[in-house]
Parts: structure tokens; C-alpha cells; sequence
């Protein structure tokens, strides 16, 4: 079964601090798209180096949101990009997309 | 205890300033999205613990540590597990956390730190170089005599081939002779190899732009494993 983006970490985290709870919300609504447009970006103009590096950095955004098989996924492509490699783009933007669509919804 | 965050990711500095809220004896004095500024930061001001993050753009977080003059103990953040048997090659380094941090083993860390700060009070080397020759002069042998440069007078060593360029304020010096053998002569207070083929006079650099120094009217190149020394040597504002 397809794991969930949720924000188990983020609560565990910030324990009572809801302000700080909110504030990291909203700045996962700012580079989460930010990224993933800048991902696409950099996958089109097959510039496999920064894709990877932005792969590093969204591969972090899935463990915060505990999707723990997504990550492993990403761990293996950010890898393969470093080969020039980009045959798993179609199943990192399904996650980026269910990403995306998760943090448009909170 | 002071510390500052060093992370090209908001999302990754919010979480540790997060972490470092329940540690009633740590202060973060400030965070930074870049290396550099934190560089500039760490000239002006002592701090106990740098949070860093390993993979930043343009100026990682082991150059970072590799740059800095006497660094504080540093903690590095990162997604990768790859470079934790590097990071321990430095003294500063004192713990190695892979993102998503836990308040758990954040704590961990903080023992760590005290305990490390315990065993000394003093800056932790990060290299250790020979110590400099300071000789005011140097003899280069050219078509059989002997010519005495003053060594503030050298602006860059090329290597060319089987013989090195050696350019001066006044005139240039063609000398049979290789870029390490001058290099091992000249003090390292004063002299540093930018790039494989060239050994500068830092303290005559005009201004560095990029990947590469102008001295006088030239333009040396810099090599990438060649930078982090030469930003360990300025002296940062």
C-alpha cells in the first residue's frame, strides 16, 4: 500500500508549540513547490548534476513527512542522476505531486 | 553554550533551531543559509557549536570546515550517511546527524559537545603544516649565477614545462627548476599553490572573483581542492 505523506515528525517535534508547528507548515507551502518546479526544471534542460542536488534536498521534505519508502527511492535516483541516469523521473514526480498536493491541503 | 546553523534549507535550519529551544543551556546567536556568510560571521565572533549542513551549494560544509581558521566544534547536519567517515578525519568535528534529527539523539549530540569542550577550551587544528621559513630572500640560479629576489618582491611562480616562471614587481625570472622544489623554499606565510601550475604571493592579491585571483594585471586560476586553504588564509570580513 502507497505510504502517506503525514506530519507525525513535525507534531513530535514541536511537542505544545503550535506557532512553531504553523511557521514550519508554511515554510514547507513555500519550498516544496519552489523546489519541485526547480526540479523540473533542471530535468527538462537534462542537467542531471543540479537535478541531483535538488533531489538531496526534496529527499529530506519526504522523511520530514515520513514517507520512508519514498525517501529510498530518492536515495537511489539522487544516486543514479549522478550517473546521468534519470530513468526513475516518472515515479519522483508522482511523489513530488502527492507531496505537492498534501501541503497545498493543509 | 552559543552556536549558530549553517543550511542552504529553511525547512532543515527551522527544525534544528527547534531542537536547540529544549537545550535550556544552548543559544543560537543566528542562522545562515550559506557558508559564507556564516564564515564572514565566525571572523567577527567566537561561538562554541556550528550546526552544518554538508551539502550546500558551491561551498559544501567540509570545505567549510576545512577553511576555517580555528574552527569551533562543529556538528555537522546531513540526508547522507556517505561522508560520516570523513567527517571524523577532523578533530573539530565532533558528531555526524542524519536528517530527520530526533530530539533524542539531538541530546546525544549535546553531551558530546560538552564533553568535548571539557577536554579543551582551545581551538581544534585543522591541518597541521610545517612551520614557515621566514627567510627575507631567495637565490634562483640562472645561466650560472646566482640572483637574490626578495621574497615580497614575488608575485606568482608558473610552472612552464621543465622550468618555472618566476614574475616579480620588476622583471620575470625564467629558472630551471620544478613548482614543488621553489614551493618547499618559500614560507608558507607568505606563499600558497592556488593551482597545480601556479604558486601566488597572497598578500599581493588584488581581489579574488570567482575561480580566480588577480595579482597585479594577472589572472591566476584557482583550482577547486586548491580554494579551501586559500579562504582559510584571508582574512574575511
Amino acid at each position: 500500500m502507497e505510504q502517506q505523506p503525514n506530519l507525525n515528525y513535525i507534531k513530535d517535534l514541536s511537542g505544545d508549540d503550535s506557532a512553531f508547528e504553523e511557521k514550519f507548515i508554511a515554510v514547507l507551502k513555500e519550498e516544496i513547490p519552489l523546489e519541485k518546479e526547480e526540479y523540473i526544471r533542471c530535468i527538462t534542460a537534462e542537467n542531471y548534476k543540479d537535478t541531483a542536488s535538488i533531489v538531496h534536498k526534496l529527499k529530506h521534505k519526504l522523511n520530514i513527512l515520513s514517507l520512508t519508502e519514498d525517501y529510498k527511492l530518492a536515495v537511489i535516483y539522487e544516486e543514479d542522476l549522478k550517473k546521468g541516469d534519470s530513468s526513475l523521473n516518472d515515479k519522483f514526480l508522482i511523489i513530488l505531486n502527492k507531496i505537492d498536493v498534501y501541503i497545498k491541503n493543509l | 553554550m552559543n552556536c549558530i546553523i549553517v543550511d542552504d534549507e529553511g525547512a532543515a535550519r527551522m527544525i534544528v533551531e527547534q531542537l536547540c529551544s529544549k537545550i535550556p543551556e544552548l543559544d543560537v546567536i543566528d542562522s545562515f543559509s550559506n557558508a559564507m556568510d556564516a564564515m564572514k560571521f565566525l571572523n567577527q565572533q567566537a561561538v562554541d557549536v556550528v550546526f552544518l549542513d554538508i551539502h550546500m551549494p558551491g561551498f559544501t560544509g567540509i570545505d567549510f570546515v576545512q577553511t576555517l581558521k580555528n574552527p569551533p566544534r562543529i556538528v555537522l547536519t546531513t540526508s547522507d550517511t556517505n561522508f560520516a567517515i570523513e567527517a571524523y578525519e577532523y578533530e573539530a568535528i565532533v558528531d555526524y546527524l542524519v536528517k530527520p534529527i530526533t530530539q533524542d539523539r539531538f541530546e546525544k549530540s549535546i553531551v558530546k559537545i560538552k564533553t568535548a569542550l571539557e577536554k579543551s577550551k582551545a581551538p581544534a587544528p585543522v591541518t597541521t603544516k610545517a612551520a614557515s621559513n621566514a627567510e627575507d630572500d631567495i637565490y634562483i640560479n640562472i645561466d650560472r649565477r646566482l640572483i637574490k629576489l626578495k621574497l615580497n618582491e614575488i608575485l606568482v611562480v608558473e610552472a612552464k614545462g621543465d622550468y618555472i616562471e618566476v614574475k616579480t614587481t620588476t622583471k620575470n625570472y625564467r629558472v630551471h627548476n620544478t613548482l614543488k622544489s621553489i614551493k618547499d623554499k618559500l614560507p608558507e606565510n607568505m606563499f600558497l599553490q592556488i593551482h597545480r601550475s601556479y604558486i601566488i604571493n597572497f598578500t599581493k592579491i588584488i581581489d579574488i572573483e570567482d575561480n580566480s585571483v588577480l595579482i597585479e594585471k594577472s589572472v591566476i586560476p584557482i583550482s577547486r581542492s586548491n580554494r579551501p586553504e586559500l579562504m582559510r588564509r584571508l582574512n574575511l570580513l
